[in-house]
């Protein structure tokens, strides 16, 4: 089973993000990258169906700008056997994206597709579903586990309440939860070997897709700063300060 | 933790390189990169793979920075065509001593050189190290983030046999979790030690070696840096302020920095000498205050703090340089301490060494020798302009560290009047950590509280550095003894490292039993080794921890 994993190149999170001084974004000079810690879950996950002998190659695809490249080697060092950039300068929303990977799916022919949840950048958490959407192919979102047996797919997925568990007959689309695993860590060798596997570099415009984002930002801003607490000497004082400062008793 | 998980897991893997580098700072980088500019001039192979603990090159450099481009343009004759972040020329140099609410301007014709910085570039040297980075890669250096190097390794004959990386996915408990991953051995015919000041593995070498015999004791200083986004109205690029007086007390070696760089940023710090004797003495509260003085707060009003940081600094010049070299390889950049205080620069020192000490390697490697003593290095670097320049500037410290009255005068006649000639070398007597007094012998000293808009407390300040380690992994900072803490350094000396670990690291607090107790939050650790330098008792000792841990500087 040929299986596809989508990878984001995302502020890395243990960056404290800024806002841009003019307010148009999120400022990301200078700032480390990595990749999304969702997607790098995804490539765990299908780095040991491999392992488990059920997948035969794991493609790794990222779309953006050609630093987008490292997050690839990420990808591989975790063990992905290939690579490809879809690339393009520029914003690209959740529907661009989708349509991207529409492309490379088909091409691929992947049985499955595995995606990160939401990326952490933007917490969109669409672009899996988009993809299913626009590949025509069963999805199962929010995964915890993923089994695989007699062609067919098992996946737990977290739910308000619960887990639930679906099954999917492939090709299909499962995008990653936090718990399905913890991605290991890479290792000086397959660091190494990683820069020999091959990357593709396709230009997003050379596969016919409209990219034209089609929301547009008008401003991005800090939450407000929350007011320091005060520390109150018994129950008293704290009914007196709901009542009289807070409102809400 | 090595002894415990490798009976049960080794033995290690390992990789073979020709040269082993520790450390992705300036030094280190620019020697990988002159070791393949030589392979690629004469036509053969070298193979090079540079460490780095911080999670990607560059997220733990922290630095003014004010660069000489003097070694950069040796290294690349054109970096600018190749678009080096040195962007910002000097454009004004300005020298204030100040007092509590004045500030006296020196005047420029009584700088001595050292002060000057025309033809020089204010960066922020994070940046320069990410495009050195780049530029080692594209010549095929192997570089490494997110591994420390946590052990070096020797051959049967003593000389060093490389490094092993640390262990990844130790618990607290210091034994393997699910996702352990084992240390790799790294062996080189040579290996270069460039972890910067107080470099945690160079400090091994240096004692098992003994090449600070017949020195003198290495001298620190502690730098704490922020980067600030400023009202463009107050915006000068290239302006560069030094300052000296308050708040320090006369007799404490230390003064300030405020860059202007571009887009509207500032980078402000303060530089303490860890010769101090006060155990009362916050270095971190000493910076906050001075951001408060009239001539300093105009530039910060209205703007908003970007980072945080903090490093030691070596300040020990020509005095207290270690022998260089050891079989199997050299200490290079501030591991051995190249920075030259007079000039509070360290960054073409380093990138020079780097230089020196790959052309060495270079040499015998093609001599097909290996793990023996690279003697051409300390030879071509007593003969290079670094030692020239670190010989006029060796009477700095040792002049300030009498008081910054005699200091000025004595400064004064050493470089204006004798241009760094004098007949005299004045040694540096006493290691940091023998400087201070006991606390009944001294001043507490009250700190003003911070307001949140100008100054800060240690932990609004440790969040912007981006600083993180994996939770689950044993304390990187290591107490020989349990007990000294509370019965020396609490006892006799008001638990100093409270007040000079500029990130919270070390907290007094009192157990259930009444009992005081020192508390590590090792989570908040800025790799600044203050500690490992300034502990009264050197019971202290900073390891590195898991990869990848520390802080992770925008460009600081």
């Amino acid at each position: 089973m040929k299986v596809l994993v989508s990878v984001k190149r995302v502020v890395d999170h243990n960056v404290t993000v800024r806002v841009k001084a003019d307010g148009s974004g999120v400022e990301t000079a200078n700032v480390k990258m990595s990749i999304n810690p969702f997607d790098e879950i995804a490539v765990e996950a299908a780095v040991r169906l491999k392992e488990a002998g059920i997948a035969t190659e794991v493609i790794a695809v990222s779309c953006g700008s050609s630093q987008s490249q490292e997050t690839l080697r990420t990808a591989l060092a975790i063990g992905a056997d290939r690579g490809i950039l879809v690339e393009c300068e520029g914003e690209l929303q959740p529907l661009a994206v989708a349509k991207l990977l529409k492309a490379i799916v088909e091409k691929e022919q992947p049985q499955l597709i595995i995606a990160g949840k939401q990326a952490i950048d933007d917490d969109c958490s669409q672009t899996g579903q988009m993809l299913a959407a626009l590949c025509d192919l069963p999805q199962a979102t929010f995964a915890s586990k993923i089994e695989y047996q007699n062609n067919l797919l098992t996946v737990t997925r977290e739910v308000d309440g619960g887990s639930e568990t679906l099954e999917l007959v492939p090709p299909a689309i499962v995008t990653t939860d936090l718990r399905l695993n913890e991605p290991r860590y890479v290792t000086l060798p397959s660091i190494v070997k990683a820069k020999k596997k091959p990357i593709d570099v396709i230009p997003a415009n050379s596969l016919d897709v409209d990219i034209a984002t089609n929301l547009e930002v008008l401003k991005v801003s800090e939450p407000p700063a929350r007011k320091p607490g005060v520390k109150v000497g018994d129950v008293n004082a704290l009914i007196q300060k709901l009542k009289s400062e807070v409102n809400v008793i | 933790m090595m002894d415990k998980t490798l009976p049960q897991f080794g033995p290690r893997e390992s990789m073979e390189y020709d040269a082993v580098i520790v450390g992705g700072g300036p030094a280190g980088l620019s020697a990988a990169i002159r070791l393949k500019q030589r392979a690629a001039s004469e036509g053969t192979e070298v193979s090079v793979c540079v460490l780095e603990k911080g999670s990607e090159i560059g997220a733990h450099i922290l630095s003014g920075a004010v660069m000489d481009p003097i070694a950069m343009t040796e290294l690349f004759p054109d970096w600018k065509s190749r678009g080096a972040p040195l962007d910002v020329e000097v454009t004004e140099d300005r020298f204030l001593f100040l007092t509590e609410k004045k500030a006296y301007k020196a005047p420029n014709r009584l700088l001595p050189e050292c002060f000057q910085n025309h033809g020089n570039y204010v960066v922020s040297l994070g940046n320069v190290v990410r495009w050195l980075g780049a530029q080692a890669e594209e010549l095929g250096v192997e570089i490494f983030a997110g591994f420390a190097a946590a052990e070096v390794l020797y051959n049967d004959d003593g000389s060093v046999k490389g490094v092993a990386t640390g262990n990844m996915g130790i618990n607290k408990l210091g034994e393997a979790s699910a996702n352990f991953q084992p240390g790799m051995e790294l062996h080189a015919k040579y290996t270069l030690f460039a972890e910067g000041a107080r470099g945690h593995l160079g400090k091994q070498v240096i004692q098992r070696f003994d090449l600070l015999k017949d020195r003198d004791a290495p001298t620190y200083a502690i730098g704490i840096k922020e980067l600030w986004e400023i009202d463009p109205k107050m915006h000068q690029p290239g302006l560069v302020i030094h300052t000296a007086g308050w708040p320090l007390d006369s007799d404490t070696y230390g003064g300030s920095f405020l860059y202007h760089l571009d887009n509207n940023q500032v980078a402000v710090g303060y530089v303490v000498g860890l010769a101090y004797q006060n155990p009362y003495l916050s270095p971190f509260e000493e910076f906050q205050r001075y951001k408060t003085h009239p001539e300093i707060r105009k530039f910060f009003e209205g703007g908003r703090r970007l980072s945080y940081g903090a490093r030691a600094i070596a300040a020990g010049g020509l005095q207290s340089l270690p022998k260089l070299v050891f079989p199997g390889g050299a200490l290079i950049g501030c591991d051995a301490g190249f920075l030259n205080a007079s000039r509070i620069k360290g960054s073409h020192a380093a990138i020079k060494s780097g230089m020196l000490a790959a052309d060495a390697t270079f040499d015998a490697l093609r001599a097909a020798r290996q793990s023996d003593e690279l003697a051409a290095y300390p030879a071509a670097f007593k003969e290079s302009w670094l030692h020239e320049e670190l010989y006029r500037a060796r009477n700095f410290k040792p002049w300030m560290a009498k008081g910054l009255g005699i200091g000025t005068l004595m400064v004064g006649i050493d470089q204006l009047v004798l241009r760094g000639k004098a007949p005299w070398t004045l040694r540096h007597r006493h290691a940091d950590h023998e400087c201070l007094k006991p606390a009944k012998e001294s001043t507490p000293i009250v700190y003003p509280k911070p307001d949140g808009k100008l100054t800060f407390d240690r932990l609004s300040s440790v969040f912007i550095s981006n600083t993180n380690h994996e939770e689950d992994q044993p304390a990187h900072l290591t107490l020989k003894s349990r007990t000294v803490p509370v019965d020396i350094n609490l006892e006799k000396y008001a638990g100093p490292e409270q007040r000079y670990c500029p990130a919270g690291v070390y907290e007094f607090v009192r157990a259930e039993n009444g009992r005081d107790l020192l508390q590590i939050n090792a989570q908040n650790c800025l790799h600044c080794k203050t500690c490992d330098i300034k502990d009264p008792t050197q019971n202290i000792v900073w390891v590195t921890p898991e990869g990848s841990g520390g802080p992770c500087y925008p460009g600081m």
